[in-house]
């Protein structure tokens, strides 16, 4: 088999190089440096650009720039680095620009740890910079779809011009698993009519965000979010796994959903109907779905590495707080099988002996070293 | 001189350089006139960089990055591509734009406070890295758009909103020079400093506007040209007093002078063209596309292997062994690494999950088989084995014993690996003993996955394999 061992984060490369992206810009943070290491070894091995930034902000407004000549650009980082960027984010949006944008979640606030977390959730999902802008995410939870997603966010960002976010953390980058590489390479055409070259066609065209007549900034703002309704309607993408007779419906994205998947399996073994509802676009959010689940009367649990941040989007699509829990670790700590199982049973009322919740798990995920 | 030659002449002068625009009519605006205050020097600076592009024959590959300050609207004026960008962000905008279009001629128009407060960084890194950028800098020592508050380069005693009894020193600071900063830089290739006092001065600036702007031409590097510029808005001057204001006050703390001219000698800087082509990624990624991949279809029972011990013992690349073995036979397998608190000789381990089917949690809370390398690891992961499972330790460990039905094995792998001259390969050792203990992978796949490994040392691949058949004998030979 050509499956090859590959880290999340070199798959992260991968897909964006057959993806025919062309300019790589990046600042060093642990967790998501491995993914600058390959781009700076992979992309000039191919003649194509790559540039250490002096900041996080200089390397989204370098993704700004050369996203501007319509080449596929892209830039990575983790938390604290995607604060720095959120400025970019919303130029980029304004100026309704594609951009590729990956984030390998760390633990916070402030600099936190460097073990995996999601609670970048809030700022990445909702955008954290000014305006009435959105970003697209996606949420990968395997090496595979590390590559496959960062293709896709390319083709997404290219569709729609918007900033695209992927959004993982610090063990599905450190995490190997095998990886069926992209059937073929996109071979991209840069025939986007808005794009700025420094050619003779192009020299009419205008790379902005400004609108000085306030009509016109509201019409645009109306605009997009027309875009992103039509966003909402064409690309809400999420697994289904055992839903179809669900009375427990865990929803997860990202390497929790792996571990809620366990959950699901370990429970059914018990007669639980255990389902799992994981969002692929997380923005767009599957808000029907959850509303067609919540109408049949499911309980929820929101398993995720973050303070409810997820919950209460299920919340809100579900148009219902009862019967709605969470299960969650923080501060780098990976989420437990055995949590998200005492949940489980505690819903559905069946006693488990078994499962210990009174030792706190010193592991923690997502080294940076490798012996 | 005849009428015709006379109109012709006429026609000429009054004529903007095509580099302007006639009318500015750009998004939403329906202005003719520019939107500078009177006496401002942007006009006389956007005028002359125009003419310099015309002459030089580049206005159909020149981009214009607007900043923010008075000039955010450059992009109203000048005939060719356009970006505005946030504030202090166009040195990497322009970063990008260069890299990404190498023919393109990139221009960053930029006034004091953008280019020498929020964007030093920027500024600096940028000449620092010698892009193919010429960068304008307007320094008229007050922040305008904003109103008038004080700016970098705002002048020792010089009143703003913002330090209205004068600039003072021991609270605010000295004026910044940015040419002598850039000066200290080794990539640049023209920097001057040039002044729009008077019209003799005005020539003088687009002579090195116009350099700076050759040199872009040429591809050969960065350019930095700063125009002294009134500002006689903000500063309260009428137009001798601005004038005044420049030749006797800010000349004296800004030199005009040239700084660099390396244009004559400097070889253009060029980028390849990008290979976008399937075959070469498949290339640099070690991609056989006549293997086939995917997964197999078989039903083998889901294995999860725990392998731990010190950091530096080979924990995580053994478990990277095992899982490289699993993927070459087409099955599903994760790999993930975890660590205790400490980064470096703490304890260490990984989780190797071997199924059929997609991967649940990659995390091996109820271990089939377990590895251990070190006592402490080999004590806490003992209690998760399955009943039924598997404890390979190094016996050098010591005793240890267990009332459950778990198959306890002490190897002594690191003699085995001193036997074979190379103590450092004792977690082969232990591979090899795992290939006879199910028969989950094939020894081949573990011989491949070892050469797969060690590809970078390949000294050492020899001495791997061996270890591992002897692994295996060892195991044979004893349980």
């Amino acid at each position: 088999m050509s499956n090859q061992m590959v880290k999340g984060n070199t798959a992260v490369v991968i897909g964006a190089m057959y993806a025919g992206c062309d300019c790589f810009f990046g600042y060093p943070i642990t967790p998501a440096s491995e993914i600058l290491h390959e781009a700076s070894k992979y992309f000039p091995m191919v003649g194509r650009n790559f540039v250490q930034a002096e900041s996080e902000e200089a390397s989204i407004n370098m993704v700004y720039g050369a996203s501007g000549t319509g080449h596929r650009v892209m830039t990575s980082s983790s938390g604290p680095g995607i604060s720095l960027m959120q400025e970019g984010f919303t130029f980029l949006a304004g100026a309704e620009l594609p951009a590729v944008i990956v984030d390998i979640m760390r633990a916070g606030p402030g600099l936190g740890n460097i073990g995996p977390e999601q609670g970048d959730y809030n700022q990445v999902v909702k955008g954290g910079g000014h305006g009435n802008y959105k970003n697209m995410v996606l949420a990968p939870n395997s090496v595979q779809e590390m590559c496959d997603l960062t293709m896709k966010a390319f083709e997404l960002a290219d569709k729609w011009r918007n900033p695209v976010v992927v959004l993982a953390d610090g063990t599905l980058g450190q995490m190997a698993e095998p990886l069926v590489f992209p059937e073929k390479a996109v071979e991209p055409k840069n025939d986007k009519p808005w794009a700025v070259k420094g050619t003779e066609e192009t020299m009419d065209n205008l790379i902005t965000s400004i609108y000085n007549d306030f009509n016109e900034l509201e019409d645009f703002n109306f605009k997009l979010q027309e875009k992103y309704a039509q966003i909402e309607a064409e690309e809400v993408i999420y697994e289904e796994y055992q839903l179809e007779d669900a009375d427990i419906v865990l929803v997860s994205f990202g390497i929790s959903s792996r571990i809620a998947r366990s959950a699901v399996d370990k429970s059914r073994q018990k007669g639980v109907k255990a389902g799992l509802l994981r969002p692929i676009t997380l923005s767009p959010f599957p808000v029907d779905k959850v509303k067609e689940l919540a109408d049949k009367g499911v309980s929820f649990i929101s398993v995720e590495m973050s303070n409810g941040q997820l919950l209460a989007d299920v919340q809100f699509a579900a148009l219902r707080k009862e019967d709605t829990h969470l299960v969650n670790r923080m501060g780098g700590n990976l989420i437990e099988l055995k949590h998200v199982l005492a949940k489980i049973y505690e819903i559905a009322g069946i006693e488990d002996e078994d499962i210990d919740l009174s030792e706190r798990s010193e592991e923690k995920a997502s080294p940076n070293i490798i012996d | 001189m005849s009428d015709k030659e006379n109109k012709d002449y006429e026609l000429k002068v009054r004529r903007n350089p095509q580099s302007l625009l006639e009318e500015y009519p750009r998004k939403g605006t329906n202005i003719q006139s520019t939107h500078y205050c009177a006496g401002c020097g942007h006009g006389i600076l956007h005028k002359l960089i125009a003419e310099c592009m015309d002459e030089l024959g580049i206005q159909e590959r020149c981009v214009m990055i607007s900043p923010v300050g008075c000039s955010v609207y450059a992009y109203f004026y000048f005939n060719c591509g356009n970006f505005q960008t946030a504030h202090g962000r166009a040195p990497a905008v322009a970063t990008g734009i260069s890299r990404a279009e190498d023919n393109a001629i990139v221009m960053s128009y930029q006034g004091d406070g953008d280019l020498a407060s929020i964007g030093l960084n920027e500024t600096l890194q940028a000449a620092n890295r010698g892009e193919k950028i010429a960068v304008f800098f307007v320094n008229n020592t007050v922040y305008g758009m904003t109103g008038g508050q004080m700016a970098p380069t705002t002048l020792i005693g010089e009143k703003t909103v913002t330090c209205q009894t004068g600039r003072d020193p021991d609270y605010a600071g000295h004026p910044t020079h940015m040419c002598e900063l850039i000066n200290t830089l080794k990539a640049p290739v023209f920097i001057e400093r040039v002044s729009l006092a008077n019209p003799l001065k005005i020539r003088l600036a687009k002579f090195a506007i116009k350099q700076a702007l050759t040199v872009q031409k040429e591809g050969k590097g960065y350019s930095f040209v700063e125009v002294l510029s009134p500002c006689p808005t903000n500063l309260k001057q009428d137009v001798a007093s601005a004038q005044k204001f420049i030749e006797e006050q800010m000349e004296k703390e800004f030199p005009v002078k040239n700084f660099r001219n390396n244009m004559y000698t400097k070889e253009p800087v060029q980028r390849p063209a990008s290979d976008f082509s399937t075959e070469s990624l498949d290339k640099i990624f070690n991609v056989n596309r006549g293997e086939g991949s995917g997964y197999v279809d078989e039903d083998i029972e889901p294995v999860s292997i725990k392998v731990s011990g010190f950091g530096g013992q080979g924990v995580l690349s053994a478990g990277l062994t095992i899982a490289q073995a699993a993927c070459a036979e087409g099955k599903h397998v994760s790999w993930y690494p975890s660590y205790g608190p400490e980064q470096r000789g703490g304890k260490s381990n990984c989780s190797v999950v071997i199924s059929n089917e997609t991967i649940g949690t990659p995390v091996v809370d109820d271990i089939d088989i377990l590895i251990a390398l070190n006592k402490p690891s080999l004590e806490q992961f003992s209690q998760d084995v399955k009943e039924g499972g598997v404890i390979l330790y190094d016996s050098k460990i010591g005793e240890f014993e267990t009332d459950r039905n778990v198959k306890v094995i002490a190897m002594p792998c690191v003699d085995i690996a001193e036997e074979h001259g190379n103590a450092r390969t004792a977690n082969t050792a232990l591979l090899g003993a795992l290939t006879e203990l199910g028969d989950v992978l094939k020894r081949e796949s573990y011989e491949n996955a070892i050469r797969e490994m060690f590809a970078s040392k390949p000294k050492v691949i020899d001495v791997n394999i061996e270890v591992l058949e002897a692994g295996a004998e060892w195991i044979k030979n004893n349980y």
